[in-house]
């Protein structure tokens, strides 16, 4: 260290003049060799993300089967989105999914990552942790079929139900009208519940743990507690588990597409499945894009509040 | 922190109550893949005859070798260059401040919140025109660039908080910029690249979209996109189909009890920086 301070301390003795387009010299070539560093990521993220995007937006301008020649439309495929009740369920179904894959995990994530803080140390707290990981790691498809079979007809749902007296109220939960999205949420909060917990709890682990002393010496119970303290202070993490749950919820596409392919009719369409509908068995590839352009703004328009709101109490 | 008993045991009751809704999903599959193959049993039944072959027979369906191989393959791929690629970008955007890091960094975090289903339909036909539609190298290459905006947002908020002091006297003793890369950055970066691997890897391997759409042959996609080829041939054969998923999970569920701990750190520290 001491070698290096004298040697800059040599530099600095140098005329001024020379040192200045040494320096210009020694900078320019910086951010050649800088650019060059970020060139393979900035092109693999430029031809397969930002180029396709771009495509869909041109796409959505157009009437295209994907084969034949593109008829230019204007802003119509948007306006069919806007107008055919079917295709705008989708958006609306979206939006109902974010209450079961959002608002319930991470609502409940919170009691029981507080619970888990007080009741759960030691290995207890450990295996609880490792398991209610567990669905996060599994493939999206696998949570769908493993929920796929649970909810049918003969599944472990109805045999619950049938076993506590509700044998009135069994049905193919999956395949009916009003309880398909509902039961896809299910699975959703199957899936997301844990990982809210786990992450919730972590931000709880790095409070300082004299917050909650002083809190109970001034008599405050576990309620309270949770309010005035670990809401409040956890709003970055709330944030991330928003941020994540939301997405999922709005751009949903594997469970869907293996527990329910939307159906039945349109309860559980969302806009992933209506998209892959419409661009690879509909061959409607501008409708497809509309509805893509239009999934990936409502992403950003909900996302950005969030990340917000949790950055600014964070600085 | 003391705590009065009966919120110990209404604290503890609840939470082995959820940890119980977590297995008994994977329990009811389980009991149902041992079920003779064509019936439809109960939900949470013993079979009088467990039916073990069903998943030898599941295994060769599934073409589980080649799947295993396949999936293999694409991780293999994907992982160790985005991993290389992104922490060099990282690294200039985080470290090197080169001009434009400012610009670089939004154009990559604009691509943060793009959901794959917004982009697989041009991807398809970019795929079709570039002609590597249905190998692939149609999954590989495109999950390297849907990664990019993650990976590199998240190597440059390592880079970005590493201490200039430690480039500048490297700098002073001749140190090229790529030795500064190669030889005292790299080393101290160890630990967010191998979360970083850890989670690309998972996030590979339970890709389901990419697969579906870019590869119509099972044997050359990801596990999850063969589970949901697997699916469609066997919807109807429930024990069948439930010994098929259980061996699709298997390798994860056991890599991740292996390495729990990397994992939910990985994962979680993943969300945190996203």
């Amino acid at each position: 260290m001491v070698t290096m301070m004298m040697r800059s301390d040599d530099r600095s003795a140098a005329p001024a003049f020379s040192r200045w387009i040494a320096l210009g010299r020694v900078i320019r070539r910086e951010t050649l060799i800088g650019w060059l560093f970020v060139l393979p990521a900035l092109t693999m993220y430029a031809v397969f993300v930002l180029l396709p995007f771009l495509l869909s937006v041109r796409y959505s301008f157009y009437r295209w089967d994907g084969i034949g020649p593109m008829t230019w439309v204007g802003l119509k495929n948007y306006r069919t989105v806007l107008e055919v009740p079917n295709l705008l369920e989708t958006i609306y179904n979206a939006f109902r999914l974010v209450a079961y894959f959002s608002f319930i995990p991470v609502t409940l994530g919170l009691v029981v990552a507080s619970v888990m803080y007080r009741v759960a140390t030691g290995s207890f707290g450990a295996a609880a942790r490792t398991v209610l990981f567990l669905p996060q790691v599994i493939p999206l498809v696998a949570a769908g079929i493993i929920w796929g079979w649970l909810l049918a007809l003969p599944g472990l749902i109805n045999e619950i139900l049938r076993a506590v007296g509700l044998g009135s109220v069994t049905r193919a939960w999956l395949g009916d009208f009003d309880w398909a999205l509902p039961s896809v949420g299910l699975i959703g909060i199957w899936v997301l519940l844990g990982f809210c917990t786990v992450l919730l709890w972590t931000g709880m682990t790095k409070l300082d743990p004299a917050l909650y002393e002083s809190a109970r010496i001034d008599g405050a119970g576990w309620f309270t507690e949770f309010i005035k303290i670990t809401v409040p202070l956890l709003r970055h993490e709330i944030g991330v588990c928003l941020t994540v749950t939301v997405t999922a919820a709005l751009a949903a596409f594997d469970i869907v597409y293996v527990a329910t392919a939307g159906g039945p009719g349109n309860a559980t369409a969302v806009p992933g499945i209506q998209i892959y509908i419409l661009a690879f068995t509909q061959q409607r590839i501008g409708l497809a894009s509309a509805l893509a352009v239009m999934l990936m703004v409502l992403v950003l328009v909900v996302i950005l509040p969030i990340q917000r709101l949790s950055r600014e109490t964070t600085l | 922190m003391r705590i009065s008993r009966a919120e110990l045991w209404a604290g503890r009751s609840l939470l082995f109550g959820l940890m119980a809704i977590t297995i008994l999903p994977f329990i009811s599959i389980f009991m149902t893949a041992l079920h003779p193959s064509g019936t439809v049993p109960r939900g949470f039944e013993w079979p009088d005859d467990p039916q073990w072959g069903n998943f030898v027979e599941a295994f060769k369906v599934a073409e589980m070798p080649s799947l295993l191989a396949s999936s293999t393959f694409i991780v293999l791929a994907v992982v160790p260059i985005a991993l290389a690629i992104s922490t060099m970008a990282g690294f200039a955007i985080g470290h090197l401040r080169i001009p434009g890091s400012r610009s670089l960094l939004f154009l990559f975090v604009f691509g943060l919140t793009l959901p794959f289903t917004g982009i697989i339909v041009p991807l398809y036909y970019l795929e079709r025109d570039m002609g590597i539609y249905n190998t692939r190298l149609a999954i590989v290459l495109p999950l390297i660039g849907l990664y990019m905006p993650f990976a590199v947002f998240w190597m440059r908020a390592h880079f970005v908080n590493m201490p200039a002091e430690i480039s500048e006297a490297a700098r002073v003793d001749g140190v090229s910029t790529w030795g500064l890369f190669w030889r005292i950055h790299l080393p101290l970066a160890r630990a967010p690249i191998s979360s970083l691997g850890i989670l690309m890897s998972v996030w590979t391997w339970n890709q389901f979209l990419i697969a579906l759409v870019l590869v119509e042959d099972p044997t050359q996609r990801t596990m999850a996109g063969a589970l949901g080829a697997f699916q469609g041939h066997y919807a109807t054969d429930i024990p069948l189909l439930c010994a098929g998923t259980v061996i699709i999970v298997l390798p994860t569920l056991v890599l991740f009890v292996l390495f729990q701990r990397q994992i939910i750190a990985a994962l979680l520290q993943g969300s945190v920086k996203g």
